[in-house]
Formats: structure tokens, C-alpha cells, sequence
């Protein structure tokens, strides 16, 4: 008998760990060398040479990096605080309140992550600008600089953290909060002894996932941040200004920081014991309270209502002739000039972006499950988690220039990839990955560990479980993982500049040229585009997740 | 519950998979790039930083002369096409640079990266527009200036009228306090040749940055981008936006309620270049690109944009219905130039970094 399991140990081990290097492999081959190929010149000089730490010390002699790295962290924390916490209370009204139209504010509340981030800095200008609608009502802001980066961070950021609270807030165990009534808790304590822990790793995931991407993203800065300096622009600066990519790779490794950080503290709380959902749990009453709701739809309502206005500010310019000289309606801007790549770049950007969730999608899961579910081979799976937080943490400049030197190097066995849309997609799935995983992870770990048990000991390959078991079970936060990667791959645009293709443009690109050559009018109608399309896929998704959660039901009565 | 016949969902991921292989062997058919030594066909991959309007009918006019060969165009700021060509040194995707600023073209001959080209016509093109060496590293096509854009009905509420913006010093009036944007000259070509163009007119060593002090005071802001203080002039964000003429122009042609002034003591000025990429084996086709890049017809579509072109030829512009637009540009010493960027962008973020 003792031969026997062993044996068994023995054979599952072999395919989990040829699995799992396969799929440390290909972080390797897409993330770890192209990014050394950058980063390795933060120890070069021009000529390259090696210079060791010379350039590091020349970047912190500097004045203004003082400057900007406190800047970066005090936007990052200021967005972070906000976004956390306006996710969580948006989260909660959906979840645990009886408000109305929730699924209305559920579906709105996405719509920043559906219209690339250049559109929310024209969205921004048209409501506080110098000309803009609430400054024209007599309140006015200093738009450009340091409120505007946070404030368009915030809105970038907001959807993103409300997304990990809802799916985490929805999973709630109703027999705590029965208990805590019977004992006389008050509500208020109640959200602070039962519902903070509950969401506590997701709080964690959640301002690190906000903190990291408000300090490594440029695009806000570099449109409405006007002279305010973060790392991130130091980074746009240094690479497209001074052509100087060795102090571009000596910022970029400074930007690598709140990820390390991220992966310390991961593996101290996840020590912690995770709240599994066990069969006992018990469906969540909501109880009735006035007071709770009013102030809940009210907060819910101004969230949405901010966001509209976005959407409004694009639409003006979109069916205008020239805002806000010529406000005669006009259709004309949707007939794009060629020189952007036209219509044709909205449709490359659909098939790239159903790619790129498609693969994306499968890697995540499996990557997420050999990480998570897996029992042996600590050391290679703590590696797994470290590469899975790296992602989020770089800036798609230094992905574009990493794997232009990287994969156009001739002897390069991956060259064939290079100035492909292959090149595009895997870049793409490079970028988004760590929130899908975090996502994947969390669905992962409300499985309870028995299916593995079982399985093991009924003799069924895990390869098997996985697609029988765990996959269906986790088939919300599989649409989500794809839902994810189909939209932000519709609006990114740091990593592609560096690497499309004339054959092959996309429309987020496009945007931001008409946006830099002042044709706001036709950036704003592909910006509209867009979203319809994301706006499309989320009602597919919806309408599947519906059909799903019937079958679940029709299959439990 | 391992039983369960999951068969819908074995579909759909079935189907996601299947569509996956099949745009992947869709993709897996690309192009195929084979050499050929025919000077008058084959396909060529064009780098270049001209305004997409402008490019597309560009390329457009050298098609319809050279049917046979196709023109693939990478378009994008000055910054992001030299930072990608530098990235690609190795083993290079562009077959021509072009329309890119010539202070660029000289980051990346220092590099290696330029391939000596004498195109037909050179003889036309005025020595200031040429890189020194013979053949050329690197040849001019158009040049760019300063210039302000200001947003009229904004001005006049401050008690303003045009006329009493003409030249820099116009710029410090006390009434234009926080209300001029300038690009950021670590990240704009248009603020470098600005920033130039004051130490030229003001003193290299003291005078200029006295001024830029001065002018400092009434900064709104520094931004990212060239163009950028045009449109927001035009917008109405700013009153005075410090960009180049074209932006402005086309703003004040589609509407804006803009003036485009270019400054009376003369402007900075950098041009665009077109060059050939050093490679193993260049495309014949690509150097008939570059002779047709500076053809008489080329010029003339460049010249509806830019009142400057590199023959020193040209009409009667708006701005400049008193002189030659030439003689508006200020001297300038690209050796100079080229060996102080470094200290010049030094100092500047030392005294206005953000």
C-alpha cells in the first residue's frame, strides 16, 4: 500500500512539474529576458560598458528625482486611498445594501476601463477646464498637474478596485452575520468585525493593485499632469526625450519597487488562513434600513453620474462639428482619415484584443491553478507568484523597448514573432496579467481543497479535475479574466506604440495620434467606438453569466 | 459532483480554443519581405514623425508615380520613432527615416545608423539643409519654427489685443500670468528649438536664461508635447500656447478663434530630414523614395504646410506677408547644438523642472 501511493505521489509529480516549468518557461521567454535586455543597461554606459552602479548614483544625485519620486508616491497613496475606498463602499451598495437599479450602477460603473485613458483627460478638461462646463458653474480647480493626474488615476482606478470587492464581497457567508444579530452586534460593528475581514486579502490585493498602477502609469501625466513630475515621465523623458535608454532602465528598476513590496507582504498575510466557502455557508439577508440605502444610492448615483459626464464630454465632441466653435451635429468624424489606419484599425484592435483574451485567458487559469492548487515544489511555485506580480509593475514603455531588443535581435530563436500581431497579443498578456491572476487566484481559493483530495486518491488525473471541476466552478472569474483582457487590450496603448506594425495598426493608437494632432473630433468618435464594443462583450458576458447561474440553479433544485 | 457533464461549457471553450488556432494560422500567413534589386517595385517600410494628414497624401502622390512599389509608413512623435529606431539598431525594421527632426538624424549618425546618400536634385537644396559630410548623412526637406497661437476672445478679456503680442518680450507683460504654455524641451523638439532659439537670440551664457526666468513668471504650464500648447490655445485652456506654426494654422483653418504670430526678432527653428538606414542589404527602392522626396512635386505638398522648404523657395505665407520666411530664422550652430543638449536640458530642469 505504502508503494502504491507513493508511486501515484510520483507520477502526478512528473506532469505538475513539467506544467509548471513549461509555464515558468514561458515568463521567462516573454517577461524575464526581454526586461533584463533593458534593465542591463542600467549597469552600462553608452558605449556599453560595464559601469556598475554609476548611473544609479548619478540619478539620485540628481535633485529632481527627489522631486519626482515623491511626487509619484504622493499621487500613488492619494489615488490609492481613494480608489479603495470608494471601490469598497461602491461594492458594498451593490452587494449588501437594498438599493435600486443595481445592476444598472454595475454596469456603469465600468465604463472608465472601457474608453482609453487619453479620453478621460479630454473627458476631465471638458468638465474643469478653463472653458469646461463645472468650472463655467464657478468652481474651479487647478486642472493641469497634480490634481489632475490623481483625479484621472482615481477614475482609472475606481472600476478596477470595485471589481475585485464585488466578487469578493458577493461570496458572503450569511451564518456570521445571523449570529452577530442574535448576539445584539450593531450593524456598524458588524461591517468592522465581519465584513473587513472577510475582504481583508482582497484589501490587501486591491491597494496594491490601485498603488502600482498609479505609480507606473504615464499616460495621465504626460496629458493632463502638465510640469508635475513622476517617475513615470522621468521614464518617457529619459527614453523618448534624451534617448537615453541606460538612465531609462535605471528609472524603470525604481518603478519595479511597490511590486517587490507587494510580493513581501503577499507571502506574509497569505500565511494567514483563507476563508474558504464551505457547504454550510448560508445566503446573506440583507436587512431593512432606510438611512443605509438613501446614503448608499445617493454615493452610488454621484459616482455614476461623474462618470456619465465623461462619456458626455466625448459624445459632444463626437457629433460636433468643431467644439466648442461649431456645435452643428454632424456624423462626418466617424469617417476616419485613412492616414490613421481608418476603420480598419478598430477591427485590428477586435481581433487582436479576442486573441489576447482568449490565450490569455487559458494561460491565467493555468498559471493561477499551478500556483495555487498545487502541493510540492514550494521553492518553483513562490517564483510563480513573484513573476505573476511583476507585470502590473511595468510600465509599457519598458515591455515596448525590452522586446523590440529582445525579440528583433536576429539570432533570436523568437525573431520570427517580431512585427507580428503575435508580437502585439503576447505583449498585451504580458501587461494585464497580474489582476486577471489575482482574480483567478481568489476564485481558486474558494474551491474547497477536497476536489484535489478526492481526485488524487479516485486516481483522476488533475488535468481532468481541472477542466471537469474546477473550471466550470470557477466560470465567473474565467468570463471575468477574459472580459478583463478583451477590454484593456481595446484601449492600451504604452507597449504598442514601440511595436505595431504599418500592415497592422489598432485603434487605441490611432486615438492618441488624432489626439496629439488636435483632431479631438475623430479621437473622441473612435474613443465612443470602443466603448460600444466593450459595452457589447460585457452584455454577451452578462447574458452568459445569466444563462450560467439558471443552470446552476436548474441542476441544484 | 465529478460527474457532471459539463458538455456546454466543454463547448464553449472548445470553440474558444478553436477560434484561437484559427486567427493564429490566419496571422502565421504574413508577408513575405524578399529582396529585390528592382529599384521600381517591392516593398519599403518608411519611419517617419510628418503629420498623418500630411504623410498619407504624401505617400499617396509617390504611389501613384511608382505603382509598383509599396510604402509601409510607421508614423509617430519625433521621440517615439528615434527612441524605436535606436531601440532596433540591431537589426533594423525601417528602410528610410523621414520627415524627422534633423537633431534626432544626428543622435543617431553618431550611432552608426546612417547610411551616406547623395538622392538626385541635392544640388537644389540649400547648404544650411545638409549634413556636412559628402555624400550626405542626412538631407533637409522643411524647417519648423516657433511660433505663438493665441486664443483671441481670451486675450481680450485680459485687455489684450493681438497687436500687442509681436515678439518675446511681449510675452512677459505682467497681465499674462499664469496664462502661456511651453512644451517641456526634454520631451518636445519644439520646446528644444525654442529654448535654442532664446540662448541664440538673448545670450548663451547668461541672457537667455535671465529671459527664460523672466518668462518663467508667467508659465501656466510646461507640458509633453509640441503641438500640444496649440491646441489648448485653440481650446481655450491657455491664451498663449508657445508651439510651432503648423498646428496653430490648421487650428485657425478649421475654426479656432487662434492668431498665429511668429515672433518679430526671429524664431527657433529645427528641421526635418529624410535619411537611409544602414543595413545589410537595402532596398534599391527605397533610395527612389528618397529622390522623390525631393522632388519639385514632394516640395510642393510640403510646401502648402510649411512656409519653409529646404530649396529656400516659397510663396507668400500666413505670418509672413512682410519677409521671406527664412530670413525669420535665427542662426543657428547644430555643432554647437548637438555637443550642449545634454547641459543645455540640464540646466533647464535644474531652474524649471517640475
Amino acid at each position: 500500500m505504502m508503494v502504491l501511493v507513493k508511486n501515484r505521489l510520483a507520477r502526478f509529480s512528473m506532469g505538475q512539474l513539467t506544467i509548471l516549468i513549461l509555464m515558468l518557461s514561458i515568463f521567462v521567454v516573454i517577461m524575464v529576458l526581454p526586461i533584463l535586455s533593458l534593465f542591463t543597461r542600467a549597469f552600462q554606459d553608452n558605449a556599453g560598458e560595464f559601469v556598475g552602479f554609476s548611473n544609479f548614483r548619478a540619478y539620485f544625485e540628481n535633485p529632481s528625482l527627489l522631486r519626482s519620486l515623491w511626487n509619484t508616491i504622493d499621487v500613488s497613496l492619494t489615488t490609492t486611498v481613494f480608489s479603495v475606498v470608494f471601490g469598497f463602499l461602491f461594492a458594498y451598495g451593490v452587494t449588501r445594501t437594498n438599493i435600486r437599479f443595481k445592476r444598472f450602477f454595475r454596469y456603469m460603473v465600468l465604463i472608465p476601463i472601457f474608453i482609453p485613458t487619453i479620453a478621460h483627460a479630454v473627458g476631465l478638461i471638458s468638465l474643469f477646464g478653463r472653458q469646461g462646463i463645472i468650472t463655467g458653474l464657478g468652481f474651479e480647480i487647478e486642472l493641469f498637474g497634480r490634481l489632475g493626474i490623481i483625479l484621472s488615476h482615481v477614475i482609472f482606478t475606481l472600476p478596477q478596485a470595485f471589481l475585485m470587492f464585488y466578487v469578493s464581497l458577493e461570496y458572503a457567508d450569511g451564518r456570521l452575520h445571523e449570529a452577530a444579530e442574535s448576539m445584539g452586534v450593531k450593524p456598524l460593528m458588524q461591517v468592522i468585525k465581519i465584513t473587513l475581514p472577510e475582504v481583508k486579502y482582497t484589501f490587501i490585493n486591491t491597494m496594491f493593485v490601485c498603488f502600482t498602477l498609479a505609480f507606473t502609469d504615464f499616460g495621465a501625466p504626460v496629458v493632463i499632469g502638465g510640469g508635475y513630475s513622476v517617475l513615470a515621465t522621468d521614464l518617457f523623458v529619459q527614453i523618448t526625450g534624451l534617448f537615453n535608454f541606460n538612465m531609462g532602465a535605471v528609472v524603470g528598476t525604481l518603478l519595479l519597487a511597490p511590486a517587490v513590496l507587494a510580493f513581501v507582504i503577499n507571502r506574509i498575510t497569505n500565511t494567514a488562513n483563507m476563508g474558504a466557502m464551505s457547504a454550510k455557508s448560508t445566503k446573506l439577508v440583507i436587512k431593512k434600513n432606510t438611512l443605509r440605502d438613501v446614503l448608499f444610492f445617493i454615493f452610488c448615483s454621484i459616482i455614476i453620474l461623474c462618470f456619465l459626464t465623461l462619456v458626455a464630454g466625448l459624445a459632444i465632441r463626437a457629433f460636433t462639428t468643431f467644439f466648442p466653435f461649431d456645435t452643428s451635429l454632424t456624423m462626418a468624424n466617424f469617417q476616419f482619415s485613412t492616414t490613421t489606419g481608418g476603420i480598419g484599425s478598430f477591427f485590428n484592435s477586435m481581433q487582436m484584443s479576442l486573441l489576447t483574451a482568449v490565450i490569455g485567458t487559458a494561460f491565467v487559469f493555468i498559471y493561477a491553478y499551478m500556483a495555487e492548487k498545487i502541493e510540492s515544489f514550494g521553492f518553483l511555485r513562490k517564483i510563480a507568484k513573484l513573476f505573476s506580480l511583476i507585470p502590473m509593475a511595468l510600465p509599457g514603455m519598458v515591455i515596448g523597448v525590452g522586446y523590440i531588443l529582445f525579440f528583433n535581435n536576429p539570432g533570436n530563436p523568437f525573431n520570427f514573432a517580431f512585427g507580428t500581431i503575435g508580437i502585439l497579443v503576447v505583449a498585451n498578456i504580458l501587461s494585464f496579467f497580474s489582476v486577471p491572476f489575482l482574480t483567478a487566484t481568489g476564485a481558486l481559493k474558494k474551491l474547497d481543497k477536497e476536489f484535489e483530495s478526492v481526485s488524487d486518491s479516485m486516481n483522476v488525473p488533475r488535468w481532468k479535475l481541472f477542466l471537469r471541476v474546477t473550471v466550470p466552478l470557477s466560470f465567473p472569474a474565467v468570463l471575468e479574466t477574459f472580459m478583463y483582457y478583451f477590454v484593456s487590450s481595446m484601449v492600451t496603448i504604452s507597449a504598442l506604440v514601440f511595436l505595431y506594425t504599418p500592415a497592422f495598426r489598432v485603434a487605441s493608437i490611432a486615438i492618441s495620434h488624432m489626439h496629439a494632432e488636435g483632431v479631438f473630433a475623430q479621437a473622441a468618435a473612435m474613443s465612443l467606438l470602443i466603448l460600444l464594443i466593450n459595452v457589447a462583450v460585457r452584455l454577451i458576458y452578462e447574458l452568459t453569466n445569466i444563462f450560467y447561474k439558471q443552470r446552476e440553479k436548474r441542476r441544484q433544485a | 459532483m465529478l460527474n457532471l457533464k459539463n458538455n456546454w461549457k466543454m463547448k464553449i471553450i472548445s470553440l474558444f480554443i478553436l477560434a484561437a488556432v484559427g486567427v493564429m494560422m490566419l496571422v502565421g500567413c504574413g508577408d513575405n519581405n524578399g529582396q529585390s534589386d528592382d529599384p521600381l517595385s517591392g516593398t519599403i517600410t518608411v519611419y517617419t514623425a510628418i503629420e498623418n494628414v500630411l504623410a498619407g497624401r504624401l505617400v499617396e502622390t509617390f504611389e501613384e508615380r511608382y505603382p509598383n512599389i509599396t510604402v509601409n509608413l510607421v508614423r509617430d512623435s519625433t521621440g517615439v520613432i528615434t527612441s524605436r529606431l535606436i531601440a532596433e539598431a540591431n537589426n533594423p525594421q525601417a528602410d528610410v527615416v523621414w520627415g524627422t527632426a534633423a537633431s534626432s538624424l544626428m543622435v543617431l549618425e553618431d550611432m552608426g545608423m546612417l547610411e551616406p546618400f547623395a538622392p538626385t536634385g541635392l544640388e537644389r537644396i540649400l547648404p544650411l539643409f545638409r549634413s556636412d559630410l559628402n555624400p550626405p548623412t542626412w538631407v533637409g526637406i522643411t524647417a519648423w519654427e516657433t511660433a505663438f497661437i493665441i486664443n483671441i476672445p481670451e486675450l481680450e478679456a485680459l485687455g489684450l489685443s493681438v497687436d500687442d503680442i509681436r515678439c518675446y518680450e511681449d510675452l512677459l507683460r505682467p497681465e499674462l500670468q499664469g496664462n502661456i504654455i511651453m512644451p517641456n524641451p526634454a520631451s518636445s523638439g519644439t520646446g528644444f528649438l525654442t529654448v535654442v532659439g532664446l540662448l541664440e537670440l538673448y545670450g548663451r551664457d547668461g541672457g537667455g536664461w535671465d529671459f527664460m526666468e523672466n518668462l518663467h513668471l508667467n508659465i501656466q504650464d510646461y507640458i509633453h508635447s509640441g503641438a500640444g500648447p496649440a491646441n489648448m490655445a485653440a481650446a481655450g485652456e491657455t491664451v498663449i500656447g508657445i508651439s510651432f506654426g503648423f498646428p496653430g494654422i490648421s487650428r485657425l483653418q478649421e475654426g479656432a478663434p487662434v492668431a498665429v504670430v511668429f515672433p518679430e526678432a526671429g524664431s527657433g527653428w529645427d528641421m526635418e530630414a529624410n535619411a537611409l538606414i544602414r543595413k545589410d542589404d537595402i532596398h534599391p527602392a527605397a533610395r527612389t523614395f528618397l529622390n522623390w522626396a525631393i522632388s519639385d512635386e514632394a516640395m510642393a505638398i510640403y510646401n502648402e504646410a510649411f512656409p519653409i522648404i529646404a530649396t529656400g523657395e516659397g510663396g507668400s505665407y500666413y505670418g509672413f506677408e512682410n519677409q521671406n520666411p527664412v530670413d525669420q530664422l535665427i542662426g543657428k550652430d547644430f555643432v554647437w547644438i548637438a555637443t550642449n543638449r545634454e547641459s543645455i536640458l540640464a540646466e533647464w530642469e535644474r531652474r524649471f523642472g517640475g
